[in-house]
């Protein structure tokens, strides 16, 4: 059993149905990407995984416990975290207290009221070797809104895995970005943890197929087809209505 | 008008506050006070400083929490209410009725606050308003116990550690030291793990969520705290005034704390203790000359929103900046 588990998720808003019947599971260790055309359901599907967006049926398991019921914060405490397809960090902020913030949702103690936030040196500790290892170090004292785009997504990234999650939801982590920060942000990701499970949106063919161990073509909220990307590559009916169309 | 406030942790971290030089010439001045100045210009810095604490109170929620409430002067009346009523009606000293209604406004705070910060923006403002005046009628048609629109006056100043409050110099120390400890609390409140999270979801309540923050229990707290310090001012009021009257609980109230957290600038609270300065310094000179003082307010009012959102405390951070 996968460590996240979706069965039968159905969201329709009025008579646009976006999400139809869609079952996927993805095991610790596994990246499995999302693909599919502009309007597919992509992004509705992540948000109903990550509590933005409630689903009208269905079943979303975390490690085997329903998280219907839950919010986005009651996920993340099971180890789901996710990145948005906009930046949201808190541009005013600095780099390193960016993904303090993070951490300190799950490794501080949000509800003391009398504790420093600035002295906290295992939080800052935390910040300080995750933004090492993402090569942000240098940007760390900068404003998080005025560092490039390319480093705000790797930021975004990093402030993501600041709690230490078993899932990761990325949408669509390249979107905007240019070749070489593309190639860079690819690098992370194969850099992180063995046993993640990722989950994520890719519109980038070549990103796709560098980093998915198995792929899901969503296509007006259905899945067309699942495999590993060799037999989603073969398969008739995604060549006719996707990749057919000049990839 | 609260999430532009002056207030982010990162520009307090890399550039020194020019502000913040000034605090202990200003704790110099606020302790000498007495002893250089008249007994009635002491009077009115104690208001002044009562009023500070319930416009910090304030802008904890509203700076900081980015919850604009129009339901303060519920907490300040209930701190001064019960204060006043356990001390005349039921025989207790003034302090223990100041600590009790404290714990009043926490607790009634906790209450109204678990209803309200389910809502955002108007839908939170109007409700807020709705519960004070709630409160506000209960304090003017439950006359046996709140004395209706008379209030209930006769409340004798205590005395502590053999200084009686009676005198002007010794309730003007007790309300700075109140000041002091509530700046004091507040500022760890806001500069406390916590406090950060109150800010980050004020900015952006989906990432917040996201990354497991439990935002409505982090906008309760900030709610309660908020309560408490109301509460504590009006006790105080309470104890400064010898009576309460519905006043301390009506939505005008409510409109100039929330003013003097605007026209000092929301989310720094030092800001919102310079607007209960000023407002107030502005109603005792112009009310002199004219009637129409809360015009002069009001035009001041305009200014500070059209050419200084984040207030006299923002203005004099720019100026402060550019002198250094």
């Amino acid at each position: 059993m996968g460590l996240l588990e979706i069965e039968g998720l159905n969201k329709a808003f009025g008579s646009l149905t976006v999400t139809r019947n869609v079952s996927l599971s993805v095991p610790s260790g596994r990246k499995h990407v999302i693909i599919g055309p502009n309007g597919a359901g992509k992004t509705s599907l992540i948000h109903q995984i990550g509590g933005q967006l409630q689903p009208d049926s269905g079943r979303i398991l975390i490690d085997g416990a329903e998280v219907g019921k839950l919010g986005p914060e009651g996920r993340a405490r099971l180890g789901l975290a996710r990145t948005f397809q906009k930046n949201t960090l808190f541009p005013k902020l600095s780099v390193h207290e960016n993904v303090r913030l993070g951490a300190q949702a799950r490794f501080g103690s949000p509800f003391d009221l009398f504790r420093p936030a600035r002295r906290s040196t295992e939080l800052d500790d935390r910040a300080a070797s995750l933004l090492a290892r993402f090569g942000l170090d240098h940007l760390a004292q900068a404003p998080a809104g005025s560092i490039s785009y390319g480093d705000q997504r790797q930021l975004e990234l990093a402030v993501a895995l600041s709690g230490e999650p078993r899932i990761l939801l990325l949408d669509e982590p390249t979107s905007g970005l240019s070749p070489t920060e593309t190639k860079a942000l690819v690098g992370v990701i194969r850099s992180l943890p063995d046993d993640l499970a990722i989950l994520m949106i890719e519109h980038d063919m070549e990103v796709v197929f560098s980093l998915a161990d198995r792929i899901t073509v969503l296509y007006y909220g259905e899945v067309l087809a699942e495999g590993t990307p060799e037999e989603v590559t073969a398969n008739a009916r995604v060549q006719e209505v996707y990749l057919g169309a000049g990839i | 008008m609260s999430a532009s406030s002056p207030t982010t942790w990162a520009g307090r971290a890399r550039s020194a506050d020019p502000v913040a030089y000034l605090q202990y010439p200003a704790l110099a001045v606020l302790l000498a006070w007495p002893f250089l100045f008249s007994t009635y210009n002491t009077g009115l810095l104690t208001e002044i400083l009562i009023f500070a604490i319930a416009a910090m109170s304030l802008d904890l929620l509203m700076g900081y929490g980015g919850l604009v409430s129009f339901g303060q002067a519920a907490f300040f009346g209930l701190g001064a209410y019960t204060t006043v009523i356990l001390s005349v009606s039921f025989g207790m000293s003034p302090w223990t009725g100041w600590a009790a209604g404290v714990v009043v406004s926490a607790a009634a705070a906790a209450v109204i606050g678990f209803l309200c910060i389910r809502l955002k923006g108007v839908g939170f403002f109007m409700l807020t308003l709705a519960f004070a005046q709630l409160l506000f009628s209960a304090a003017l048609k439950w006359r046996s116990l709140t004395g209706g629109s008379d209030g209930i006056g006769g409340m004798q100043r205590p005395a502590l550690a053999g200084f009686r409050l009676d005198d002007p110099a010794t309730m003007y120390f007790v309300a700075l030291g109140a000041f002091l400890l509530s700046l004091v609390l507040l500022r760890l409140v806001v500069g406390s793990q916590y406090g950060h999270a109150l800010v980050g979801i004020r900015d952006n309540e989906v990432r917040m969520r996201a990354l497991g923050y439990r935002a409505n229990a982090v906008k309760l707290i900030a709610f309660t705290v908020s309560g408490l310090f109301a509460g504590f001012s009006g006790g105080l009021y309470a104890i400064f005034n010898g009576f309460v009257s519905p006043d301390a609980m009506a939505f005008g109230l409510s409109g100039t704390i929330l003013l003097m957290v605007v026209l000092g600038g929301a989310g720094s609270l030092v800001g919102p203790a310079i607007g209960a300065a000023v407002f107030l310094l502005v109603k005792q000179i112009a009310s002199s000359y004219t009637e129409h003082w809360l015009s002069i307010v009001g035009i001041i009012f305009v200014a500070c929103v059209m050419f200084f959102r984040s207030g006299i405390y923002g203005l004099l951070l720019r100026l402060g900046r550019r002198g250094s």
